[in-house]
């Protein structure tokens, strides 16, 4: 590894850095400067012009929007996450169990979707052409094209209603057994890996078919080298930074669908929380996981830039 | 590998794929535009004493949670849907291409700036975006229009000034410069022209995204509110006929995955122009 | 002695986007002997290329053999299953790409791939490869011969990677060596060493060899027949010596004829008496990048060229890959500023960046690219491309400029009729014709010529050759004429100035080349351009030394 591959991955890192800067900017100045007075939405009933005075300057509300913002973002910076609106609870405290619980359902569908994803788009591409191949491809596409929750209804009404194996919208929070835990995770895993699954496909694909398409997968065709060769010798060490770049870029994926699957299956993960905490308009919770939502989003695609500038071999000794 | 090629005018071929795809979406813009003389029925009359009606003779897609007709339902639903992605794409691809056509001929730190801040916006995501905004602004169409078109403007910047900059490494720029052209000339009539086919390609595949994103903020009753009602609405509202697999569930997602898969077909299936002429 | 290789009435056909069928292939028969190195030539399209693989029972994606037969020691390759082909690949027949650059794996070491041939039919313990790889290497004169191989390919120059995959290619100890035009991206200094290496090697092993060219001068060197293509059909067979010497066909002698362009009697007239010049450059610099403390660019390019052009005559600038020659030209059209230096133009100074240029100023230098395919919007008619300068130089609308238009056509002598159409439906030399049109249409005092012949097959450049020396008569231009190839230049210039590392380190009259007190670069780079003489390579007498140390290979 040479210094010029660290000051690349550097750059990288300080621009994710600076993204991130922007992003909390915006999440700001979307949840906290435009019009709706929270004072006011607060007392609800009990507003009198007085309270809300008082709940406004207790709040810090007629501060310069530019110092709130700093004030939020050092509260964020050292761990202090706010109070709740709608219970006073503190926002941390609200979070921490629900981010474990997304994080398991996020983990449990990669493991589950990204060796299938990854074999399925290989052998996509090299069998280009192919019946398989168009199949595939015309099923992602499919899935791609349309909304999470119709892969969550469409999975519900076969598994459910159809067939009957597993329950249909509601989420059993006690789980005694193993079973229990396999139909309780089962419809939102399936549901989330369907999505995921489409993306890596494709992008594996593409990768993949890049590679087979260079000068030297011919060259190794013409030293006579054999199907098998040609791949596992020649294209999938050259296709493998692509396709872990597209592994953590699908994996961006979760974040959307997250989104819609736990509102559909009653799941309480992070992303319930923020759609109930939307409805209620608690705005320090919506901050604080948008915030969370976004982070983990650009570690994921700063991460499939990082693999994409150390995969590059020409850049490596 | 083949799939039938079939003559259009002026020396266009399309396939059969493609054709189908093209007659779905113009299928879905007539709807949209002629809802009311289509609709058998009205959007908000109860017209069934039962909910969640079967498929009949009378309500070819059965009826909804309230026994409103499902079919007048989803045929206004195409208004919304349509109607506010186009409005939003819209948007996205004027301000994104005019944008990054201007970066990549521009160059210099204008570029480093623009391209810096909409990367950054970008990522964001696009779901989590809709739901901040929502929760900070409340929800209403114009709203949903230029949230949306926000969102995705940043993606089509960038797909036009990649496309833009590899135009500009070419020498007819490098000769119009030479001749003394300014900015504007060079992005109209140089740079335009060669990359107008695949921009149209990123606006279908931008509709396709943002019907989706609408779909989901409506299906988590953040985007269009009651009384009005898009495709993904439909299918929020009558969710609860789920678990007896009711057709009021299923046909607006059928709706929507038949809009949006028939968009991503006609990309992968454009018409191309014959290049042979002796053919 | 049997023959090695029979090609009996091949067909290749190929499938065009529109889906219809074309023949590329039109029925083709030849043999070649155990040892024989035969060369197919012909211009691009002509299809030698696609004969040199179905030697190897390949086609590449979209192509087909079609028909008849291509027998290797007694094996029909078109019969023959995959499996079995993939047998033959490496061991009997062997391959060595164009780009050497491009045809080995980035991420694997070099002596890996050399010896996989080995690996993957089974010839011999690793070991033993690896000892004869680097046997290999040292007999194709490759520096480090021990060492090379352990390093990866962006880590080795294109002439010696060049080197490497011949021997690649020989390791497997083939009957047969195909080699597809394996000296063409390489400078010819360099190309030198490359051919000798291959020739060598060639000889010594006795093996049979295909060499796919398209520039006889380098084919007279190291085959013993020639086969001509054009169109995908043999036009003429014969031994080296009589194809050059006495060519049959009417295309051979088209091809010789344009090999040696007329260096015509009607030289330049000799300069007018104290004649000012039309364009001069004083220690001009140019480069990339911020400016450096001491003024010149990070990168710099070009370094302190001073040249003068006078009215009515050509300077040739000539030089290799990386010397600096067409940043020169761009910095003298202002589209890359000199960073320091003063550009003339009839004795007035000219702002630095064309952008500071009036349109008067702009109008009188124009710039004609290597590149017809990008040098020409291939969105727009060739109407429009001719018709926007006339707009912006002169304000012609209209009929006005519709004449002018039909004018210029005429004067690059294509038919008026192709107005209409757009860039990718014209061959290279009509794209090539277009691209000078619209320089002409401004009504220049100058015309920079960057490579504009390189691109372009022999005959065609030949033809453009003659059209610039009919409008240089017709209009009064003049040229400054960048390419690395000599005889070119020899063909249109008055002066000629040589390049090496940014700097011009010589400049002479044109009567001049070829003497004895020249540069040593000078002298190496004249030296290295092939001749079709088929004893040139091997009389020819290089100072190994010398040439490490000015050719950067």
């Amino acid at each position: 590894m040479n210094s010029f591959v660290w000051s690349l991955v550097g750059g990288r890192v300080l621009v994710a850095v600076f993204t991130l800067l922007v992003v909390s900017f915006t999440v700001f100045c979307a949840t906290a400067i435009l019009p709706g007075d929270v004072a006011e939405v607060l007392l609800g009933q009990a507003a009198t012009p007085e309270a809300v005075a008082g709940l406004r300057a207790a709040m810090h509300l007629n501060d310069p929007a530019l110092l709130r913002f700093v004030r939020w973002l050092a509260g964020l910076a050292s761990g202090d996450l706010g109070k709740s609106y709608a219970n006073n609870m503190q926002v941390a405290q609200l979070i921490g169990p629900r981010l474990l619980n997304s994080l398991k359902l996020a983990g449990i569908t990669t493991l589950f979707s990204v060796p299938i994803a990854l074999a399925l788009g290989i052998a996509a591409a090299i069998l280009r052409g192919s019946v398989f191949d168009r199949a595939l491809t015309f099923l992602t596409i499919a899935v791609i094209s349309v909304p999470e929750f119709m892969v969550a209804t469409t999975a519900v009404l076969l598994f459910a209603v159809h067939l009957k194996w597993l329950p249909a919208l509601s989420f059993a929070r006690e789980a005694t057994s193993f079973w229990d835990l396999l139909r309780i995770y089962a419809m939102p895993v399936i549901t989330l890996a369907f999505v995921i699954s489409a993306q890596m496909i494709r992008m594996t694909r593409a990768a993949m078919i890049e590679t087979l398409d260079t000068p030297y997968v011919e060259m190794a065709r013409l030293k006579g080298a054999s199907p098998t060769r040609i791949v596992l010798r020649h294209a999938l060490p050259n296709a493998l930074g692509p396709i872990v770049n597209a592994v953590a870029l699908s994996l961006s994926y979760l974040l959307g669908g997250v989104i819609i699957v736990e509102t559909i299956f009653n799941y309480p993960g992070i992303a319930k929380l923020m759609v109930d905490a939307v409805s209620t308009r608690d705005l320090p919770l919506i901050q604080s996981c948008a915030m969370i939502f976004c982070l983990v989003y650009l570690l994921l695609i700063t991460v499939a830039d990082v693999i994409a500038i150390l995969s590059n071999p020409r850049l490596r000794r | 590998m083949m799939t039938r090629a079939i003559p259009l005018p002026l020396h266009y071929r399309i396939n059969i794929v493609g054709l189908l795809a093209l007659c779905v979406i113009l299928f879905w813009t007539m709807v949209a535009l002629f809802a009311s003389q289509l609709a058998p029925h009205g959007v908000g009359e109860i017209v069934d004493l039962d909910y969640f009606g079967p498929m009949s003779r009378q309500f070819p897609v059965g009826t909804d949670y309230l026994g409103r007709d499902m079919l007048s339902r989803i045929l206004f639903g195409a208004r919304y849907t349509v109607g506010i992605s186009l409005a939003s794409v819209t948007i996205a691809c004027v301000t994104g291409v005019t944008l990054g056509m201007a970066a990549a001929v521009t160059g210099g730190w204008f570029d480093t700036a623009l391209s810096r801040f909409l990367d950054a916006l970008n990522s964001i995501p696009s779901k989590l975006f809709g739901l901040v905004v929502v929760a900070g602004v409340g929800s209403s169409i114009p709203v949903l229009i230029l949230t949306m078109a926000v969102i995705y403007t940043p993606g089509s910047y960038r797909f036009a000034r990649a496309l833009a900059v590899n135009v500009n490494t070419m020498d007819f720029i490098t000769v119009a410069r030479a001749r003394g052209e300014g900015v504007p000339y060079i992005i109209g009539s140089e740079i335009l022209p060669n990359i107008i086919g695949p921009v149209f390609a990123d606006v279908g595949l931008r509709f396709v995204f943002i019907v989706l994103l609408l779909s989901g903020l409506s299906f988590l009753g953040l985007g269009v509110q009651p009384p009005d009602a898009d495709w993904g609405a439909l299918v929020r509202e009558n969710i609860s006929g789920l678990p007896f697999g009711a057709p009021a569930v299923m046909f607006p997602s059928i709706a929507i995955a038949s809009l949006t898969i028939s968009v991503n077909l006609l990309i992968d299936n454009l018409p191309k122009k014959t290049r042979d002429r002796s053919a | 002695m049997g023959n090695l290789v029979e090609i009996r009435d091949l067909k290749v056909g190929a499938t065009t986007d529109a889906g219809r069928r074309v023949d590329i292939i039109k029925g083709v028969s030849f043999d070649i002997a155990p040892g024989e190195i035969v060369a197919l030539i012909g211009e691009s399209g002509s299809g030698k290329t696609t004969i040199a693989l179905t030697l190897m029972g390949y086609a590449r994606m979209g192509c087909a053999i079609q028909g008849g037969s291509v027998r290797v020691g007694g094996r029909d390759m078109t019969q023959l299953s995959e499996k079995e082909r993939a047998a033959v690949r490496g061991t009997e027949v062997a391959y060595v790409p164009q780009s050497a650059a491009a045809a080995f794996n980035p991420a694997m070491r070099i002596i890996d791939q050399v010896v996989e041939v080995s690996r993957i039919h089974g010839l011999m313990p690793d070991a033993q490869a690896r000892a004869r790889a680097v046997e290999l290497f040292r007999a194709l004169s490759l520096p480090n011969p021990d060492t090379i191989g352990d390093r990866y390919p962006h880590q080795v120059s294109g002439g010696q990677l060049q080197r490497l995959s011949a021997a690649m290619a020989l390791i497997g100890d083939p009957k047969l060596v195909i080699f597809d035009e394996p000296t063409t991206a390489l400078d010819v200094t360099t190309q030198i060493e490359v051919l000798r290496a291959f020739k060598a090697v060639m000889k010594e092993r006795r093996i049979a060899g295909v060499y796919v060219s398209h520039d006889l001068a380098v084919v007279a060197q190291i085959a013993d027949r020639i086969v001509v293509l054009r169109g995908g059909e043999v036009q003429e067979i014969g031994a080296t010596a009589d194809i050059l010497s006495a060519p049959a066909h009417p295309y051979t002698r088209e091809l010789l004829a344009a090999f040696r362009p007329s260096v015509d009697a009607q030289a330049a007239p000799a300069p007018a008496a104290v004649a000012q010049p039309v364009l001069e450059l004083r220690d001009v610099v140019a480069g990339y990048g911020a400016l450096k403390s001491d003024g010149a660019p990070t990168i710099t390019i070009v370094k302190a060229v001073s040249l003068s052009l006078e009215a009515g005559r050509n300077l040739g600038v000539i030089g290799e890959s990386g010397c600096g020659k067409s940043t020169l030209a761009r910095a003298i059209a202002g589209i890359l500023p000199p960073s320091s230096g003063d550009i003339l133009f009839e004795g007035k100074s000219l702002p630095r960046a064309a952008k500071d240029r009036t349109r008067e100023q702009l109008r009188q230098i124009q710039i004609v690219f290597q590149s017809a395919d990008t040098a020409l919007n291939p969105a727009k008619s060739i109407a429009e491309i001719l018709g926007r300068p006339l707009a912006f130089y002169h304000g012609l609308k209209g009929r006005e400029a519709q004449a002018r238009i039909d004018r210029l056509l005429d004067m690059v002598r294509l038919p008026r009729a192709l107005q209409e159409r757009r860039p990718p439906e014209l061959s290279g030399g009509q794209k090539q014709r277009v691209n000078l049109a619209r320089a002409l249409a401004a009504d220049p005092r100058i015309i920079l010529c960057d490579e504009i012949t390189s691109a372009l097959d022999t005959v065609v450049a030949a033809a453009i050759i003659d059209l610039l020396k009919e409008l240089q008569r017709e209009l009064g231009l003049c040229y400054v004429f960048i390419s690395h190839d000599l005889p070119t230049v020899q063909a249109i210039c008055d002066e000629i100035a040589v390049m090496y590392a940014g700097e011009k380190i010589e400049q002479m009259p044109r009567s001049r080349v070829g003497a004895r007190d020249h540069h040593a670069y000078t002298k190496l780079l004249f030296a290295s351009v092939p001749k079709l003489d088929p004893q040139w390579l091997d009389s020819l007498e290089r100072n190994p030394e010398l040439v490490a140390a000015l050719a950067r290979r």
